[in-house]
């Protein structure tokens, strides 16, 4: 694995290998010196082009306990806001010692360009409405430490899956895992082309809901025109938002996920939320981890090496 | 390699290899009730496991065997492929307590270098020892052991193959040339 940019197309065994290796990540994470020595002299770069809270410092905090150097890259109050391109901006770095790159965009495709002029491995931190691999992995892996592995899961999927890089990178790394997707949204918040997609559609929560092992909500995100899939916010909580009737028809051991930040009240009531079978602040941690599985594998044993 | 032909210590002599440094450290511990034994994956734990198993026949004492897996701690990461992790646990804190680490094989020292990096992440021993099956020479750091099975000189372009039962099938030690 020399970059990673998509969930499209990874074999089931690097998954896996990922996931192992975030196994044991979190036991570093947990011990009274939660730091190995691993990548000292490693430099890991985040440019991040879209605001981010979660994603930034997970990766921060993942490069850190690895003893990598971090160097951030802030758009704000850079020469971006003079007009450097991402290009220059990515050489930049590049020529500043960065060892490893972390690339969120709001343009799809950012991070597969990057890769092609930098000539250290790059991760996908999110593209547009187009791929978040470590998001994928992390939900993935704190699926296989909830239920023991994801094959036979069935997993729903529900709200703007239109403008959703979490639903396209989870669809293909939970159906290569061996989990059953379905998709739920009304037409408007769903994609226009799914052929080919490993997954089921559906326009109706209610019919799928006692089905699910896994409820996975996405947040509405106004900021990239989700307001104008559906005619009301009251009308879209009405028939898609988990609230404890719905919440009731559940499996009893099914779980509610979440990749955050969270429109409490909307897409998930807010006593729900704080659920004991919500997972949310567990995807929170184990993105460190998972993260960490990543950087690890890029940066000190990329596996074509001999 | 399924029979002991051509070992250079053969199955029984690996068994009493054991025995012997299952002694030894009950001897310098006077009694040894706080030592705490951590081998190195992979076949460092099975040996130290078989030492414990050794100590509870010669003592009676049950004495935790932890697992490390130095992984993480190693200097020459970016040259080997596709590492893999194994799991890392102490079954007990070892703050305060004597550790005794365990490989198989003692060569360059790097391994047990970072070894001591991983341990000490995990807590303050009083004291840590070192135990191996086999000791080849060699040495690339100021690292010597405290129990040694056997002393085996050989040359930089040689190979030592050590085979343990419960993970072999059998059980020996073989110099092979590379």
């Amino acid at each position: 694995m020399r970059h990673l940019l998509t969930t499209e197309g990874v074999a089931r065994a690097e998954l896996e290998d990922l996931m192992d290796l975030a196994g044991e990540f979190v036991d570093v994470l947990g011990r009274d010196i939660p730091k190995v020595p691993t990548l000292r002299g490693a430099t890991v770069a985040t440019l991040f082009y879209e605001p981010s809270t979660r994603t930034r410092l997970s990766f921060e905090r993942a490069a850190r306990a690895l003893s990598a150097d971090v160097l951030t890259f802030n758009p704000g109050t850079s020469s971006s806001a003079k007009g450097e391109s991402l290009k220059d901006t990515a050489l930049t770095l590049r020529a500043m010692g960065a060892d490893l790159m972390v690339v969120r965009h709001g343009a799809a495709g950012a991070a597969h360009r990057v890769a092609t002029w930098v000539d250290v491995p790059v991760v996908n931190g999110g593209d547009g409405a187009h791929q978040h691999p470590t998001q994928a992995l992390l939900d993935a892996f704190t699926l296989r430490r909830h239920f023991g592995k994801l094959d036979g899961l069935r997993i729903g999927i529900v709200g703007d899956i239109g403008h959703s890089r979490v639903a396209r990178s989870g669809i293909h790394a939970f159906s290569t895992l061996g989990a059953h997707v379905v998709l739920v949204a009304p037409p408007t918040l769903m994609p226009i082309a799914t052929d080919g997609w490993p997954c089921r559609l559906t326009g109706d929560l209610d019919e799928v809901i006692g089905d699910l092992d896994v409820i996975y909500l996405l947040r509405i995100q106004v900021e990239r025109g989700g307001h104008s899939g559906f005619t009301s916010l009251p009308e879209y909580v009405r028939r898609f938002g988990l609230d404890d009737e719905r919440f009731a028809r559940l499996h009893p051991e099914a779980v509610v996920m979440h990749p955050g930040p969270m429109n409490r009240g909307v897409e998930i009531s807010a006593n729900l939320a704080d659920h004991p079978r919500a997972l949310i602040l567990e995807q929170v941690r184990n993105g460190v981890a998972a993260r960490m599985a990543v950087l690890f594998r890029l940066l000190a044993s990329p596996q074509e090496s001999t | 390699m399924t029979s002991t032909d051509g070992a250079v210590i053969d199955a029984a002599d690996v068994h009493r290899a054991i025995r012997r440094i299952a002694h030894e450290i009950v001897e310098r511990h006077h009694g040894a009730e706080d030592v705490v034994l951590v081998g190195i994956h992979t076949r460092g734990v099975t040996l130290a496991h078989a030492i414990a198993e050794s100590i509870a026949e010669i003592d009676g004492l049950e004495l935790p065997v932890g697992e490390l897996d130095i992984g993480l701690y190693r200097d020459d990461l970016d040259r080997r492929a596709g590492t893999r992790l194994s799991r890392t646990s102490i079954p007990v804190d070892i703050g305060g307590r004597p550790v005794v680490l365990v490989d198989d094989v003692l060569y360059t020292g790097r391994t047990v270098r970072a070894a001591l990096d991983a341990l000490s992440d995990l807590g303050r021993a009083s004291a840590v020892q070192l135990a191996v099956l086999v000791d080849r020479g060699h040495r690339q750091l100021p690292i010597r052991p405290d129990f040694v099975g056997k002393n085996l000189p050989t040359g930089p372009g040689q190979r030592v193959a050590v085979r343990l039962e419960p993970i072999d099938g059998t059980q020996g030690v073989w110099i092979m040339d590379s």
